[in-house]
């Protein structure tokens, strides 16, 4: 059974449409991941789910029970905000024992509950202290104690590691994944970070406009990505436009830079027949090479162009032929420079078909 | 000059305009008020010079003065407690609307356009005999003769509270904005119902505001003079009529020196409490 199902979820504000009709099953225990650009409505779901918003049509299950009509005190969730929504005035063992003062639980037992909880965030020494006496990280750390201390059926997680700094946000995401798994507790996390939910979700949903583009396990939508939109948002994709020749066990599609391209089949599910298609080269699947490639492997001659050093990888721009390309690779002693002839690789089963 | 003398310099140059004033408008004036405070009126004409303590003693040990101001400190924590209770639904309701916030920001501020005595008086006309109130009532004939409704302690307060009610709501409104909205629905989203979320969460984080506001509308109300002139009986006068009484009407400049820096002192003893325990940026907060 579904932790989380919404069905035929609409909502509008004013003449605004945030969702459009969205049917989604979120499975018990699992961490799932809302992904998408600022705007795709997102939030907008998540809010529902929690009873901060009302969808205007359609119904939201929490364990197969319709909570359209349930206020969101009565819901039993834990919800996570971006700006850890920590109430000031109160130390930070009265924020973590709050939801537990409106449960069944005697005053022996919450104290221990928090306890329990601030050493599960690892910080077991805070209690008596404010907010605002702890650091970004550590109040989202109590921010989650205080949220998963009431036992609650869903995490929700609004964007919560997207104001902490780039280091600690890359600690923080293993530490909560961590955690989530250690208790188990169905999660919905909303990022618009495409590193945060390919690292941590068991199920990604990528939208897009108020639409869902594609659900799938992360591995999926990143090689499989079922739209231009998702090949786009989950890395740096090239879409070259091309003409599917055959349509059985092997797709093959004819490209102008490429030539034909033998994809698998099982990367062009939603190609149906031949006709026109797209080609979908992930950046960091073209390789950049002094040398023609071996048998089986695609091999181009190109220029390198614009070259964007990043450390450890590097992304060019090339042309071959008429085509603009981007890549993204691993430096390997020292980067090509601007203007140098190399030679594409291209390995036809790391490619993706889309419908033309 | 270098460059940290002239940086350090640099605010106390700004300032100096508004220091100007403060010193000569009101603290050389308030000094001679001291001075004057322990001289002696004499029968003849001119005050007597000198270092005489019988101002202070008639202020402090007269029962009449006592009364009053024990009166007016009634009547200002009276005007203060209704301010509270009306003014913060008000201010929640304005930090809380979408869009319109400015139209209401806008319409509070409005009765500062009208001067403040044209304000006072208008209740005249509602509640005067040949008043609005009172022409309803006998057209409606619940009552068959005019009743008098103003000149009363009642009215007093009404007064006060008509003049002092934006003064809290501003105060609270600023407060209240401060506080993220995402903590309500934190505690509405661990089981806390809205009306207990409102009580454990908003109400805590807004007392400064609340604190603020009752600090003005108490001393601008304990030191009124206007309102119990227009709106009180004979028996309502307040301590700042009885200063009045003395310096204009009996020309005791001595008494009446005495009376005003006993007022002073009480109200600024209670804003040296708040200070203490609230400080007073936050004061600054809700005038600003």
């Amino acid at each position: 059974m579904s932790a989380v199902t919404l069905k035929n979820i609409v909502k509008r504000f004013g003449t605004f449409t945030a969702v459009h009709r969205t049917t989604l099953e979120i499975p018990e225990a699992a961490f799932v991941t809302l992904l998408g650009p600022s705007g795709c409505g997102k939030t907008t779901n998540l809010r529902m789910i929690a009873g901060l918003l009302d969808p205007t049509e359609g119904e939201i299950l929490i364990n197969g029970k319709r909570v359209n009509d349930v206020p969101i005190h009565k819901r039993n969730l834990g919800l996570v905000f971006q700006n850890y929504a920590l109430f000031p005035h109160k130390t930070v063992a009265e924020n973590v024992a709050f939801g537990l003062k409106y449960r069944d639980v005697s005053k022996a037992q919450i104290a221990g509950k928090v306890r329990d909880a601030l050493d599960l965030v690892q910080l077991p020494h805070v209690g008596e202290r404010y907010p605002k006496e702890l650091s970004g990280g550590q109040q989202q750390r109590i921010a989650l104690a205080r949220a998963i201390v009431i036992e609650p059926d869903v995490l929700l997680l609004d964007e919560p590691l997207s104001a902490l700094d780039a280091n600690l946000r890359e600690d923080m995401r293993v530490e909560l994944k961590r955690i989530q798994e250690r208790i188990g507790v169905t999660t919905v996390f909303v990022t618009h970070d495409q590193s945060e939910a390919l690292a941590m979700s068991d199920l990604i949903v990528v939208m897009s406009e108020g639409r869902v583009e594609q659900v799938g396990r992360p591995e999926e939508v990143y090689n499989t990505p079922a739209s231009e939109f998702v090949a786009n948002f989950l890395g740096a994709s090239n879409i070259l436009a091309a003409e599917c020749v055959e349509h059985g066990k092997a797709v093959v599609l004819d490209e102008a830079t490429f030539g034909r391209v033998a994809v698998p089949a099982a990367r062009a599910p939603n190609l149906t027949g031949t006709g026109k298609a797209k080609l979908v080269v992930r950046a960091e699947k073209l390789l950049l090479a002094r040398d023609p490639a071996p048998e089986g492997v695609i091999s181009v001659p190109a220029i390198v162009g614009t070259v964007d050093y990043q450390g450890q990888a590097v992304r060019y721009f090339v042309r071959a032929g008429e085509a603009q390309l981007q890549a993204i690779n691993m430096i390997d002693e020292r980067p090509f420079a601007a203007g140098e002839a190399v030679h594409l690789h291209l390995r036809p089963q790391d490619c993706a078909a889309l419908p033309g | 000059m270098s460059v940290e003398a002239r940086e350090a310099r640099q605010p106390w140059i700004l300032l100096s305009p508004a220091l100007a004033a403060v010193l000569l408008l009101l603290l050389i004036p308030l000094m001679f008020i001291v001075v004057y405070s322990f001289w002696l009126r004499s029968a003849m004409g001119a005050d007597q010079v000198g270092f005489y303590l019988d101002n202070w003693q008639k202020a402090l040990s007269d029962r009449f003065y006592r009364d009053i101001l024990l009166n007016t400190l009634k009547i200002a924590a009276i005007t203060t407690v209704i301010c509270a209770l009306m003014g913060y639904p008000a201010a929640y309701f304005i930090a809380r609307s979408k869009g319109n916030k400015m139209i209401l920001l806008l319409l509070l501020m409005l009765p500062f356009w009208i001067s403040y005595i044209i304000r006072t008086m208008s209740w005249i006309n509602i509640l005067g005999t040949s008043g609005a109130l009172n022409t309803l009532l006998l057209y409606a004939g619940v009552i068959s003769s005019p009743v008098q409704m103003l000149y009363n302690e009642a009215t007093v307060i009404l007064g006060l509270v008509h003049f002092l009610l934006p003064f809290m709501v501003l105060n609270v409104y600023v407060s209240l904005e401060g506080i993220d909205t995402n903590l309500e629905d934190a505690a509405n989203s661990l089981g806390a119902t809205r009306w207990e979320a409102f009580t454990q969460v908003t109400l805590p984080l807004s007392l400064p505001g609340l604190a603020a506001g009752g600090l003005l509308c108490f001393v601008l109300g304990a030191g009124t003079y206007i309102t119990p002139v227009i709106l009180g009986g004979p028996r309502d006068a307040m301590f700042a009529n009885l200063v009045f009484e003395a310096i204009i009407t009996q020309l005791n400049w001595p008494l009446g020196s005495a009376l005003s820096l006993l007022l002073l002192i009480v109200l600024g003893l209670l804003v040296a409490i708040y200070n203490r325990y609230l400080g007073m940026a936050q004061l600054a907060k809700g005038l600003g």
